[in-house]
């Protein structure tokens, strides 16, 4: 290959040897000769505009919340009651643990129904979908993931909790909500965790499903047929050759799924109910960080109340960093061991 | 006495028939060589022979194979158990890369239910032994098998396929990715296993055939108008099919490339 | 032949296979089920002053006529958006008509324009920093620099939206002391820069490697080669990113809430507070008036639709282009 360029550039350069007026640019006096180092400082500038932007988010992050962090300090993710204003009961306090126990809980929840069948939808459209459905399916796959929140908030609001309501809520709290706390009534508006979850759910399965399916067909084709070719089903060599081959980069899907669910804003301000009060039941209006945010910070009643509402914004940016850092490295990671790729 | 036997075998790729309908007997317990150019469907002929062929998406073959009387392509035939006869290893040397130089070889019985550790340990002894390989990883068993050269996993591919004791087994170019030495501890571990099972090998040489090989297919490649075919043109003893072959196709081919 | 345990395998081999298509359609049904609920319902509330008209209070007064014109909205009127039931001669409210089950009025002809204006200013901003980024982790990809800027890209695509709206609440709203159109395109534009950095690159990288050769071979610099030779072919690949990056900005609310505020009015100063679709979306769905809660299942259709076609359009060209998109 590099031979046959070779000798194609010096069959061009001895053509040109014999051009009467060699180009512009080949002679020297062209000031297109010296565009290289601006060029290179100039594409250098513009792509640290993206380091900076990084750089200037947790920096504002971290300043913008200094007021409150110094006041208030690990009360703001752990403290358990959040009062802007004063009254008579309550002084002012910002303990954000309502709004990171119903992040953490919807999003544990959105991971628990997502995960299994995401990775199932990833291993269907890698290995097993018959080829005429494998394009479609993948398309679709890739669409939903690129639906506007907002309009799983609508579905979510307007279709999901009324059938939510009568088919699963209304029943489960009357029986097993009896006993259990966790699913014990009433079922009010039906905004609540548990509905915040299913739909997160809903809106990183193919988030997870379209990078397993990639993380999979990294898997070089040998593996497959070595195993088939002892006499394994394809079960067996998806289970004992595939998966357990690209673990890591199914692990790293998962995380950015958790970290999409942990930041997502929209459906869950529309579907949690937002309240500051915690209640044992997943079927009870709660709030999440997202939300909280996003409901109060152009309220704010006082430069303190702001100061912790972006206190609450530094330590959800903090988590989905550090998982977003462990996901790609895990991605990276397996890319790195496949180079080569298929056969 | 035939180990398989060939009827009107013809592979697809969709709706292109890649080989022209095959028919040929493989004689037990002797190496069959395939041979002939590039494009001309001797690796699709003999991913055929254990119905690797059908895991190409879109692949397809019709025919009879028979296996001990057995045509494997009935249609109450399931291919994994046909694989569990027949064993296939590839041109690129593969160690499943999640499991260490032990379960490499041992996978096959586990699949089976096999989880005993003496009848496990005896088998992977015997199946390294057989493949030439114990000696030189008998003190390495538990370290990745991507850890050994290429050589090596090759000799680890076969020792994967041989312990679940095939009647016959499958080679598709096994020493194309090897250098000198490699190749010929394969060529030599060949001719030692053709007392316990039948072999057919897939070669881009010709060398290597008259080398190890009892008998030799020819396969060329036929580029009509509209498609090329491959298209098995003799098969006979190795002596006879390189010194006076039959279709004037081999002859040329033969004196083309063994100067 | 061992085949004691043959029938287990068999067994667990076509349940977990089936089980794998269960999962695929047993999310793709709700999925399906949210377009399709989009695209019906959606299609609903379409009618030409839903294009043509801003927004109007709910009413059970008769439409608006010519000779009869509804009172200008007045947005500082806290009672703007009750209106009275219509009272017969002898000044009885009708009962069966109220505010309650009117029909849709208006339209979100301002959240259209709103959401072009911001998401267009947003990809202006956006553009540059992410194509020339893009061009530096293709054609340097080996500096060390280079691995540095592409994580902190995978830290912009991860982080989420609504950090970007916190970030230009507190460096611009909060300076300017005002909502502005412009301050959502900003915090639109650190979301779209990640997804056209990443595509310019993988689309520069797409490019073959003898094309560089060749220019270079024929002494051209590198910039010139890379602006006139392996830019304008991998451009197709880049347009589309761009496309998605639009889709993806128009379809932002989280971040809006803080930077744009929303407007009920056709306002295209981009210093000031402006309507936009997902807004309209969020605010339609969280009203009591069903009328109000129909213009929502309208607005999620029309930014719906604006994604689907992207996305089609985008699937149409990278494979005429040949190019494997993912």
């Amino acid at each position: 290959m590099r031979i046959s360029i070779r000798t194609a550039d010096s069959d061009v350069e001895g053509h040109m040897a014999q051009r009467t007026t060699p180009p512009e640019w080949s002679t020297g006096k062209s000031p297109l000769r010296h565009g290289d180092v601006p060029f290179r400082a100039g594409t250098i500038m513009l792509a640290s505009a993206v380091v900076l932007l990084v750089f200037a988010i947790a920096w504002m992050l971290y300043t913008s919340s200094q007021e409150a962090r110094t006041a208030f300090g690990w009360d703001l993710l752990f403290g358990s009651a959040w009062n802007p204003v004063q009254t008579e009961l309550n002084p002012i306090s910002f303990g954000g643990w309502p709004a990171v126990r119903g992040t953490l809980l919807s999003a544990c929840i959105a991971l628990i129904i997502a995960a299994p069948l995401a990775i199932g939808i990833g291993i269907y459209l890698a290995e097993l979908c018959p080829i005429s459905l494998r394009t479609p399916l993948s398309f679709l796959v890739e669409l939903l993931a690129a639906v506007p929140s907002v309009i799983y908030g609508v579905w979510g609001v307007f279709v999901f909790i009324p059938f939510f309501n009568t088919a699963f809520a209304t029943p489960v709290s009357e029986s097993i909500g009896t006993f259990l706390p966790w699913f014990a009534g009433p079922i009010a508006t039906g905004r609540g965790l548990l509905v915040t979850g299913v739909i997160l759910a809903l809106m990183i399965l193919p988030t997870i499903a379209s990078l397993t399916r990639d993380v999979l067909r990294l898997v070089p084709n040998t593996q497959r047929e070595a195993m088939l070719a002892i006499g394994a089903t394809r079960w067996e060599t998806i289970w004992l050759a595939v998966i357990p081959y690209s673990r890591a980069g199914i692990i790293g899907a998962i995380m950015l799924g958790l970290g999409r669910a942990l930041g997502e804003t929209m459906a869950a301000t529309m579907l949690v109910g937002n309240t500051q009060r915690i209640s044992g039941s997943l079927f009870a209006p709660a709030t999440t960080a997202a939300s909280l945010v996003a409901n109060e910070l152009t309220n704010s009643v006082s430069s303190l109340h702001e100061s912790a509402l972006i206190a609450v914004a530094f330590a959800l940016f903090g988590i989905t960093l550090f998982l977003n850092f462990g996901a790609r490295l895990l991605i990276w990671y397996v890319e790195r061991n496949t180079r080569g790729g298929r056969s | 006495m035939s180990a398989m036997i060939l009827q009107e075998l013809k592979p697809f790729y969709g709706k292109r028939q890649a080989v022209k309908a095959v028919n040929m007997e493989l004689a037990s317990n002797q190496i069959t060589a395939i041979i002939g150019p590039s494009g001309c469907g001797k690796s699709t002929v003999l991913r055929c022979l254990n119905r690797m062929h059908e895991t190409i998406p879109g692949a397809t073959a019709t025919g009879t194979v028979l296996l001990g009387g057995q045509d494997i392509y009935a249609a109450d035939v399931d291919p994994t158990m046909i694989r569990i006869k027949v064993g296939m290893v590839f041109q690129q040397p593969v160690a499943l890369r999640t499991r260490n130089v032990y379960e490499n070889v041992a996978i096959g019985l586990r699949l089976q239910g096999i989880s005993q550790r003496a009848e496990l340990d005896a088998a992977v002894e015997r199946a390294l032994r057989s493949a030439v390989l114990w000696d030189e990883v008998k003190d390495v068993l538990s370290k990745p098998g991507t850890a050994l050269s290429g050589g090596q996993q090759q000799r680890l591919a076969i020792a994967r396929a041989l312990a679940i004791q095939p009647d016959v087994l499958l080679l598709d170019e096994p020493a194309s990715a090897l250098d000198p030495i490699a190749t010929a501890s394969i060529e030599e571990l060949l001719v030692t296993l053709k007392q316990r099972l039948t072999i057919v090998i897939v070669t881009h040489s010709m060398q290597q055939a008259a080398r190890i090989s009892d008998e030799t297919a020819v396969f060329m490649v036929d580029v009509g108008q509209n498609q090329t075919i491959g298209e098995l043109v003799e098969k006979g003893q190795t002596t006879q099919v390189f010194t006076q072959p039959s279709d004037p196709r081999t002859e040329s081919y033969i004196s083309g490339r063994v100067g | 032949m061992r085949t004691f345990n043959y029938r287990r395998r068999k067994l667990t081999d076509q349940v977990m296979r089936g089980l794998s298509a269960l999962a695929t359609g047993c999310a793709i049904i709700p999925l399906i089920a949210i377009i399709g609920y989009v695209l019906t319902i959606g299609a609903g509330a379409m009618s030409w002053s839903f294009f043509s008209d801003v927004y109007q209070p709910p009413s059970s007064a008769p439409e608006p006529t010519a000779d009869k014109p509804a009172p200008a909205y007045d947005p500082n009127d806290p009672f703007a958006d009750i209106s009275v039931a219509p009272i017969d001669a002898a000044g009885n409210v009708d009962p069966t008509v109220s505010v309650y089950n009117a029909a849709p009025r208006g339209g979100v002809l301002h959240g259209i324009l709103g959401t072009l204006t911001i998401a267009g200013i947003g990809l202006l901003f956006a553009l540059p920093i992410g194509i020339f980024a893009g061009i530096y982790l293709s054609e340097f990809r080996n500096e060390r620099y280079a691995t540095i800027v592409r994580f902190c890209c995978d830290v912009l695509s991860g982080s989420p939206s609504i950090v970007a709206g916190v970030t230009i609440y507190v460096l611009v709203v909060l300076q300017a002391k005002q909502f502005s159109a412009v301050a959502g395109s900003m915090a639109l534009a650190i979301l779209m820069i990640p997804i056209v950095t990443r595509t310019t690159e993988e689309m520069l990288k797409l490019v073959p490697e003898t094309m560089r050769e060749a220019a270079r071979g024929l002494g051209a610099p590198v910039w010139y080669s890379t602006l006139t030779v392996v830019l304008p072919a991998a451009l197709p690949g880049i347009v589309t990113g761009v496309m998605l990056a639009f889709a993806r900005g128009a379809g932002e609310t989280a971040p809006l809430i803080l930077t744009v505020l929303g407007s009920n009015v056709i306002s295209m100063d981009i210093f000031k507070p402006m309507a936009a679709l997902p807004l309209l979306t969020y605010r339609y769905t969280e009203s009591p008036y069903p009328g109000e809660n129909t213009q929502a299942w309208g607005a999620a259709f029309v930014l719906m639709m604006l994604v689907l076609l992207m996305n089609i359009l985008v699937r149409v060209a990278t494979r005429k282009a040949g190019g494997n998109s993912r």
